[in-house]
């Protein structure tokens, strides 16, 4: 008999994990990297600000009350766009998911206008309402509210029938039905739906504040490249980025708060 | 309340699953409806609970629902149907809660129907915290909750393990020498069948029909005695020779048709 061999592991890799101080050394590294490179003056401070200037810029504009007049502007007209195309793309989704005529008249309608880029919309809608406020607030509206229909359709479908059957063989009424099983099981998918719409609302509002606008983030941003000062730009573009991912932390928080039972 | 189901065929569509099958339940007597897969056994409990209309025939009540009665045909689901965003006193509470009972007497029957199936200490878990089991007496407490006249029981637990299935089916024979309720009981288990029916409806495959009706002559209570093992063997034996053909003749179709 010869001498027993030891079985050789071989089920090693592909399970790749994350190391926890890896990303911010890696962030850390990037900037100094960046602010270094632009101290010793081998970035040109017109073509990419160091990041040191940047924040001092920020904290100019939020000395001198701009950031907060920009800001201001710029939410309050994502806040009503989206409030306005989430709520009409809502109930648009929940008709669809439940009723067969608004499915069969609204499904093709839905798709046929839903790949048109919303920004290209903005011209017709300041011949109707206007280069103020409201044409703004409705090519947001309008973009919000083909994803949400969209969403809420699909949500409101992938509601486990046998829980609508199980309710009813209890003569639960429709309305509780509505409430208690199908807007309960759709709200995940719903609330994921919220994240694209939230990032589609803020793409809008600085493409048409880029169009025509006296106030707000993407204004400010055109202006400072008009007027060449790359610090402001990239301070406005900061603005941005840590909007969007405010928007995204609430909406996780939200997620957090009503899903519990998953 | 007796169940009558009268001359009952349906069909999806050019596809005939049930032919004429009419059976009755009496208050207080278990019906098994045994028969191979895809011979319209859940069909026919859908129908009987009016959740799918009948193509031909009807199904009737005779009598009168006890006053504590909510909801006279009451389900209990072979994959439980539990609410997942509710703990489990909610998806008991849910079939009282468009009834206007007031919040005093609405505690009062979760609270009995959660310690009528042992779930007292679990009202607060939610459903992907229990086991297979545990889920399915979250079922039961939700069909006991509303005092049904007739409980319709679509293979309870048949998703679950021989050893739960084996806790379970003690709870329910437990739970029907306290209460003597009434139910059609689909399965296609033969044991199962033999521990808790007083009669056994056997169908043929599809299109299902009533092909012979089995009285158990010994006791629920009994069962498990010495005495009875050599009856009830002998049940099983008939039984089986009953069904082992269809089963086998049906298991060939659903094979065909999913190499067709």
């Amino acid at each position: 008999m010869p001498e027993p061999r030891d079985v050789a592991f071989r089920g090693g890799g592909f399970a790749p994990t994350r190391r926890r101080l890896a990303a911010p050394v890696a962030f850390a590294v990037l900037l100094l990297a960046w602010e270094g490179a632009g101290r010793a003056g081998w970035i040109s401070p017109i073509f990419l600000p160091r990041p040191g200037a940047v924040l001092e810029a920020l904290a100019d504009l939020a000395r001198s009350g701009a950031l907060a007049a920009h800001l201001g502007a710029s939410l309050s007209r994502i806040a009503g766009g989206w409030a306005i195309g989430t709520a009409a793309g809502f109930a648009a989704g929940l008709a669809i998911g439940l009723a067969s005529l608004a499915r069969s008249v609204g499904v093709p309608l839905v798709s046929a206008l839903f790949p048109i880029p919303k920004i290209a919309l903005l011209p017709l809608m300041i011949l109707w309402f206007g280069i103020g406020e409201a044409s703004k607030l409705a090519t947001i509206a309008l973009g919000v509210f083909f994803p949400t229909a969209i969403a809420v359709h699909a949500a409101v479908d992938g509601v486990p029938r046998n829980l609508v059957r199980m309710a009813q063989s209890f003569g639960v009424p429709a309305r509780d039905i509505l409430l208690k099983v199908v807007l309960p099981g759709a709200w995940p998918a719903i609330l994921a739906g919220f994240r694209i719409t939230a990032s589609i609302a803020l793409i809008l509002v600085v493409s048409a504040e880029m169009i025509g606008a006296q106030q707000g983030i993407g204004q400010f941003v055109l202006q400072a490249g008009n007027l060449m000062i790359p610090e402001d730009l990239l301070a406005g573009i900061l603005v941005l980025s840590l909007l969007g991912l405010a928007i995204g932390a609430l909406i996780g928080a939200a997620e957090r708060r009503t899903t519990r039972w998953r | 309340m007796d169940l009558l189901v009268e001359g009952v065929s349906h069909g999806y569509g050019a596809l005939p699953v049930l032919d004429g099958v009419s059976l009755s339940i009496a208050s207080g007597e278990i019906v098994a409806l045994l028969g191979p897969s895809g011979c319209g056994k859940s069909t026919l409990l859908g129908i009987a609970g009016g959740m799918v209309a009948p193509g031909a025939g009807r199904v009737r009540l005779r009598g009168e629902a006890p006053a504590a009665c909510l909801n006279p045909l009451t389900y209990v689901f072979q994959d439980f149907a539990l609410l997942p965003w509710r703990d489990v006193a909610g998806n008991v509470a849910l079939p009282l809660e468009h009834h206007g009972l007031g919040a005093a007497e609405r505690a009062r029957r979760v609270d009995d129907a959660l310690a009528r199936i042992g779930l007292s200490d679990f009202r607060g878990a939610w459903p992907r915290q229990l086991s297979g089991g545990m889920r399915q007496r979250v079922g039961i407490a939700r069909a006991l909750v509303v005092e049904p006249a007739v409980l319709l029981m679509d293979e309870p637990l048949s998703a679950l393990d021989a050893q739960t299935r084996e806790l379970l089916m003690e709870d329910l024979l437990a739970l029907w020498r306290q209460t003597r309720f009434t139910a059609l009981y689909v399965t296609h288990n033969l044991a199962e069948a033999l521990r808790l029916a007083h009669r056994v409806v056997v169908l043929s495959r599809r299109p299902g029909r009533v092909r012979e009706v089995v009285e158990v002559p010994v006791p629920v209570g009994e069962r498990g005695a010495p005495a009875a093992a050599a009856t009830l063997a002998a049940l099983h034996e008939r039984l089986w020779a009953l069904v082992r053909d269809e089963a086998r003749d049906a298991e060939r179709e659903i094979a065909d048709a999913g190499a067709a």
